[in-house]
C-alpha cells in the first residue's frame, strides 16, 4: 500500500532528530506568526501565487539561505569529523553518516545555495537592468521557483524519512547502483535533483527569451550592462547542459526503477558512461554559476570606482569564449579514469585555455579600477576577497588542468580546495557582494555597513584557514572524503586548523544574520529614498526602492551603456512630464504551487515505490497543466490613472 | 599608509607566513612533493613548472590589485580621475596575448607531459619488469603475482629500482589506486582491466589508497607498498609461498564479501587466470550465478550496509 515505506523509515539518529526538531521548530514557529499577525491570505496574495519576479526573486533567496544553513551545518560536521576522528578515536560520526553528510553538503550548496541565489538576483536584476517590466515568461518563471522548492523540499523529507545518498554529490555508478546503495538515498538525490533540474531548464530558456526579446528600445545586445550580459551567457549554458543532467538522471532512475542497466557494473552497463555525461553536464554547471558572478563584479568595480566599466567588448567577448569553451574541457574531471594522453592532454589543453579569458575580466576589472575613485563598501571588499581567494583556486586549477600533476592530486583534498576556493571566492563571495548591493533596491533600505564588513572580514580569513591547510594535507597524500586516518600521518594539526578556520567562517554567518536583523530593526533610518543608495549606473537605480510591480511606468528609448549614469550627467532625456499609458501585469496563479506540489509527491512516491501515488502526482501534474493553460484570462490591467497615482506617490517621497 | 592596506596586510601577511614555515618544515612529510619513484618525480617536476609559469601572471595580478586599490581610494585627491576612460588597445592587446603566449608554452609542456607520462606507457629500465595485477575490493587491496603465483593482501612489495608493470581491475564500485609518492593514481573499475607502470628509485614503505569512495568502508582502503633490495624481495616472496593458504577462485569470492580491517596476508599458489575470471564476474553473468545472486557479485551486501 505504501511501497516500501514503513514507520522504520523514519529516521532516529542524533543528526536526523536535530533535523528535524529545527524543521519542525522552524515550521510551528511560521505557521504560529502568520497566524497570530493574521497574514495567510497576505502570504497567498502576495508571496505564494505572485508572478512578480522580484517576489520570486526573494522566495528564491529565502530557500537559498535555508538550505545555506542546513549545508553550513553539514560542513561543520564534517570539519569536527576530520579534526577528531584520528588512531583510536572514531570522531562524532559513522562512517555512513558521514557519507551521508558531506553528498548532503555538496548537493545542497550546488543545486539548492548556488543556483538559488543566482536565480534570486536574476529574477531580481535582469528584467529592471533591460528596462522591462517582466520576464517573457512569467508563469514559468513560478513554476521553475516551486519546482526548486519542491526540489529542497523533498531533499529535506530525506532527513526525517529514509536516509540520504551516500555517494557523493554526483552519486558516481556502480557505488550508486542498487547493488552498492540498495536503500532509498540515492532515490532521495534523483528525485530531489531531477525537479529541481527541470526548473533550472525552464528558467533558462525564460531568461534567454528575456534578454534577447524584452530589451527596452535603443538597448542593442552591446550596450547591455554586463550583469545581464554574463546571465545571457549562463542561461544559453544552461540550455544546453541540463537536458543532460535529466537524461542522466532519468537513466540512473531506469536502472534503480525498473532493473535496466545502462550503468551497473554487469550485464552490460558502462559507469563510464554516466560519468562522461555527469561531468558534461557538470562541468558547464559551474560556469553557470561563476558566470553571474562575474557579472556582479563588473557592476559592483564600476559603482565603487565611479568608472565606466574598462574593455566592455573584450569582456563580452571573454563570456563568449568562457562559454564556447566550457563545453570542451568536461574530461579534467576524469583523467585519471584512462582515456589514453592524446585525449587527455587535449582536454586538459583546453582547460587551461580557459584561464585566458577569466584573466582577462581580472584586469579589465583592474583597469576599471585604475584612475577610479574608489570606495570601499562592503560590496567592493568582497571583490577584492574574491581576486585574492580565486586567484590561488585558478591557479591550482590550472596546474590541475596538466594530466600528469592531475594524477597526484585528483580526488585528495588539493582538489576539494581548489574548487571551494572558487565555489566561496568566486560564487559565494560574488553573491554575497550582490545581495549587499541590490538589497536596498530589493527592499527599500540598506544594510548595516560595519556589520557587513566584519562578516566579510570572518569569511575571508575563515576561508583561508579552512582551506590553506587543505592544499597542504592533499599533496600530502591525503584523499577526499575520508571518516578516519591513522595518527602516524601527522595530519591531524592540520585538520585542527580547517576546523577553526571553518568555526571563524560561521562567525562571519553569525555577523551576516546580524546584519539582516539589525537592519531590518533599523530600517527606518536607513531608508532608500532616492532608489539610488550607491550612486549606481545602471537602469535599475532608475525606478524606486522597491520598485513598482510594473518596474518602470514608461519606457523611454536608451541611448548609452551605463544609461542611468549617462541620464545623472545630463547627457541623457529625461522626459518632465511622461505619458502614462495602461499597463497589462500578469495575474497571480496558485499552478506553479499545485505543480511544485505534485512534482514532490511524484517525487516522494517513486522514491518509495508507492505506484499508485506517482500516478496521482502525474495526473495531478497534467491537469494542473490543462486547466492553467487552457485559462484565457491571464492579465490584469492598471489603468493610466492608476500608474499616475503611484508614480506621483513616489515623486512626493 | 592607508587603514584599509595595512589591514589587508596584517591579514594576508601571517597567513603567508604561516603557510610558507608549514611547507618548509613538511617539506619531508608531503608525499607528493617527497617523491621517491621516477614517475612521482616527473610529476613533481611538472607541478612547479606549471606554478612558476602561472606566477609570471599572477604575482603581478596581486601586486596591481593592491596597488591600484590603495592609490586610487577616493580619500586620495591627488591621484588623476578619468572616469570615462574605458578602453586602451596596447592594454587588451597585452593581457590577451601575454597569457596566451604562457598557456601555450605551458599547452606543449603538458602535450609532451602527458605522453610521457601515460599510466599505459611502460618503463624502460636495465632490470626486468616485474608484474602485479591488483583488485580493489570492499575494503582491501588484493595483489596478485602472475610470474610468482602468489597473493597478498594489503601488502605490495616489489624491488627499487625496478619497472612495476600493475594490471589494475576491481570487484568493488570504482576505486582508485594511488601511491602518492611513487606515482599518480589510475582508476580501478569492475569489468575492466587498466595499466600503471611505476619505478621505486629508494627502498622504503610507503602508503598506498584508494582515491575514489567505494562504499561504507572507503577510509580502510589504505595499504603499505614496500620497495626493497632485490634480494629482500626474493625472500618475501618466499615467505608468501610459506603460507598454507590457496586461493581458488571460491576462495577469492569468501575474500570478495564485504570485510574491513584486513590484515595483511599471503596466499601461496593462485587460480590460473584468476585476473580474468575476476574481469569476467562482470560480463559474463553466468558465472556469478554459480556464486552469488542473479544481480551479481556480493550477496550478502545487503546485511553488512545496514
Amino acid at each position: 500500500m505504501l511501497g516500501r515505506l514503513t514507520l522504520d523509515a523514519i529516521q532516529h539518529g542524533w543528526i536526523a532528530t536535530f533535523g528535524q526538531i529545527t524543521m519542525l521548530l522552524g515550521g510551528i514557529t511560521v505557521v504560529g506568526l502568520l497566524t497570530y499577525f493574521r497574514r495567510w491570505k497576505w502570504l497567498y496574495r502576495n508571496w505564494l501565487t505572485s508572478l512578480d519576479p522580484k517576489k520570486i526573486g526573494v522566495m528564491y533567496i529565502i530557500v537559498a539561505f535555508l538550505m545555506l544553513f542546513r549545508g553550513a551545518m553539514d560542513a561543520v560536521m564534517i570539519r569536527v569529523q576530520q579534526a577528531t576522528s584520528v588512531g583510536d578515536s572514531n570522531g562524532i560520526l559513522t562512517s555512513d553518516q558521514f557519507q551521508q553528510v558531506f553528498s548532503a553538503h555538496g548537493t545542497i550548496m550546488i543545486f539548492f545555495v548556488a543556483m538559488g541565489l543566482m536565480f534570486g538576483l536574476i529574477n531580481w536584476i535582469v528584467p529592471l537592468q533591460i528596462g522591462a517590466r517582466d520576464v517573457a515568461f512569467p508563469f514559468l518563471n513560478s513554476v521553475s521557483f516551486w519546482l526548486f522548492a519542491a526540489g529542497a523540499v523533498l531533499l529535506n523529507v530525506s532527513l526525517a524519512v529514509g536516509e540520504f545518498a551516500a555517494a557523493g554529490w554526483l552519486a558516481y555508478p556502480p557505488l550508486s547502483e542498487l547493488k552498492y546503495s540498495p536503500g532509498v538515498g540515492v532515490d532521495y538525490w534523483i528525485w530531489a535533483l531531477q525537479i529541481a533540474g527541470i526548473g533550472s531548464l525552464l528558467a533558462g530558456i525564460n531568461f534567454v527569451v528575456t534578454i534577447l526579446r524584452m530589451r527596452r528600445s535603443g538597448m542593442t545586445l552591446m550596450k547591455m550592462p554586463m550583469f545581464t550580459w554574463s546571465v545571457l551567457g549562463s542561461m544559453a549554458l544552461v540550455i544546453f547542459a541540463f537536458p543532460i543532467l535529466t537524461a542522466t538522471l532519468g537513466m540512473l532512475s531506469l536502472d534503480r526503477l525498473l532493473g535496466m542497466h545502462f550503468f551497473t557494473s554487469d550485464s552490460g552497463g558502462n559507469a563510464l558512461m554516466y560519468i562522461n555525461l555527469i561531468w558534461a553536464w557538470g562541468h558547464p554547471e559551474v560556469y553557470i554559476l561563476i558566470l553571474p558572478a562575474f557579472g556582479i563584479f563588473s557592476e559592483v568595480v564600476a559603482t565603487f570606482s565611479r568608472k565606466r566599466l574598462f574593455g566592455y567588448t573584450s569582456m563580452v567577448l571573454a563570456i563568449g569564449a568562457i562559454v564556447f569553451l566550457s563545453f570542451i574541457v568536461w574530461s579534467h574531471h576524469f583523467f585519471t579514469m584512462g582515456a589514453g594522453a592524446d585525449v587527455n592532454a587535449f582536454f586538459g589543453i583546453m582547460t587551461m585555455v580557459i584561464a585566458i579569458p577569466t584573466g582577462v575580466k581580472v584586469f579589465n576589472w583592474l583597469f576599471t579600477m585604475y584612475k577610479g575613485r574608489i570606495v570601499f563598501a562592503s560590496p567592493m571588499l568582497w571583490f577584492l576577497g574574491f581576486i585574492v581567494t580565486f586567484t590561488i583556486g585558478g591557479m591550482a586549477g590550472v596546474l590541475m588542468s596538466v594530466p600528469p600533476a592531475d594524477f597526484q592530486v585528483h580526488n585528495s583534498l588539493f582538489l576539494v580546495a581548489h574548487f571551494h576556493s572558487m565555489v566561496i571566492g568566486g560564487v559565494l563571495f560574488g553573491f554575497f557582494a550582490g545581495l549587499t548591493y541590490w538589497f536596498p533596491k530589493i527592499f527599500g533600505f540598506k544594510l548595516n555597513e560595519r556589520l557587513g564588513k566584519y562578516a566579510f572580514g570572518c569569511w575571508l580569513v575563515g576561508f583561508l584557514l579552512a582551506f590553506v591547510p587543505l592544499y597542504i594535507l592533499g599533496l600530502m597524500g591525503a584523499t577526499r572524503r575520508l571518516d578516519h586516518y591513522d595518527a602516524s600521518l601527522g595530519w591531524q594539526g592540520l585538520f585542527i586548523v580547517a576546523g577553526i578556520g571553518v568555526a571563524i567562517i560561521m562567525a562571519g554567518v553569525g555577523f551576516q544574520v546580524l546584519q539582516v536583523v539589525f537592519s531590518v530593526w533599523k530600517r527606518k533610518e536607513n531608508m532608500d529614498t532616492t532608489g539610488d543608495p550607491w550612486n549606481g549606473r545602471t537602469l535599475e537605480w532608475a525606478t524606486s526602492s522597491p520598485p513598482p510591480v510594473y518596474n518602470f511606468a514608461t519606457t523611454p528609448a536608451v541611448n548609452d551603456r551605463d544609461e542611468f549614469w549617462a541620464i545623472k550627467q545630463g547627457k541623457a532625456l529625461l522626459v518632465e512630464k511622461p505619458l502614462y499609458t495602461a499597463i497589462h501585469m500578469p495575474k497571480n496563479s496558485p499552478f506553479g504551487m499545485l505543480l511544485g506540489g505534485f512534482s514532490l509527491t511524484v517525487g516522494f512516491a517513486l522514491v518509495w515505490h508507492i505506484w499508485w501515488l506517482a500516478m496521482l502526482g502525474f495526473i495531478g501534474i497534467i491537469v494542473s497543466f490543462i486547466v492553467r493553460v487552457s485559462d484565457e484570462d491571464t492579465e490584469v490591467t492598471m489603468s493610466a490613472a492608476q500608474v499616475a497615482e503611484i508614480e506621483a506617490e513616489r515623486a512626493k517621497i | 599608509m592607508n587603514k584599509k592596506y595595512k589591514l589587508a596586510l596584517f591579514i594576508l601577511l601571517p597567513v603567508g607566513v604561516t603557510l610558507l614555515a608549514t611547507l618548509w618544515l613538511r617539506g619531508h612529510d608531503i608525499a607528493v612533493l617527497n617523491s621517491k619513484g621516477i614517475i612521482a618525480n616527473r610529476e613533481r617536476d611538472l607541478m612547479i613548472t606549471a606554478t612558476l609559469l602561472m606566477l609570471i601572471v599572477v604575482i603581478p595580478v596581486f601586486a596591481l590589485t593592491f596597488f591600484i586599490a590603495w592609490k586610487y581610494r577616493a580619500s586620495n585627491a591627488k591621484a588623476k580621475y578619468k572616469p570615462d576612460w574605458d578602453h586602451s588597445r596596447v592594454a587588451e592587446f597585452t593581457w590577451w596575448a601575454v597569457p596566451t603566449v604562457i598557456i601555450f608554452v605551458l599547452a606543449v609542456i603538458t602535450w609532451k607531459g602527458t605522453h610521457e607520462l601515460d599510466p599505459f606507457k611502460p618503463l624502460s629500465a636495465s632490470t626486468e619488469p616485474v608484474a602485479i595485477q591488483v583488485v580493489a575490493l570492499q575494503w582491501k587491496w588484493l595483489f596478485i603475482y602472475p610470474q610468482q603465483n602468489i597473493a597478498s593482501v594489503n601488502l605490495v612489495q616489489f624491488p627499487e629500482d625496478t619497472p612495476i608493470n600493475f594490471e589494475i581491475t576491481a570487484d568493488a564500485p570504482m576505486n582508485s589506486f594511488w601511491i602518492p609518492q611513487l606515482g599518480g593514481q589510475v582508476y580501478a573499475m569492475s569489468g575492466m582491466k587498466t595499466r600503471l607502470h611505476l619505478m621505486a628509485d629508494e627502498t622504503g614503505n610507503y602508503r598506498g589508497s584508494s582515491a575514489n569512495i567505494s562504499g561504507e568502508g572507503f577510509a580502510g582502503m589504505k595499504f603499505t607498498a614496500r620497495a626493497s633490495a632485490q634480494t629482500d624481495f626474493e625472500k618475501w616472496l618466499q615467505s608468501a609461498k610459506n603460507s598454507p593458504a590457496h586461493l581458488s577462485f571460491k576462495e577469492y569470492n569468501k575474500l570478495a564479501k564485504p570485510s574491513k580491517g584486513n590484515l595483511v596476508t599471503y596466499y601461496s599458489s593462485t587460480e590460473a587466470d584468476l585476473l580474468g575470471k575476476i574481469v569476467r564476474k562482470f560480463t559474463t553473468p553466468t558465472l556469478d550465478r554459480e556464486y552469488g545472486n542473479r544481480s551479481g557479485g556480493l550477496s550478502n551486501y545487503g546485511e553488512v550496509h545496514n
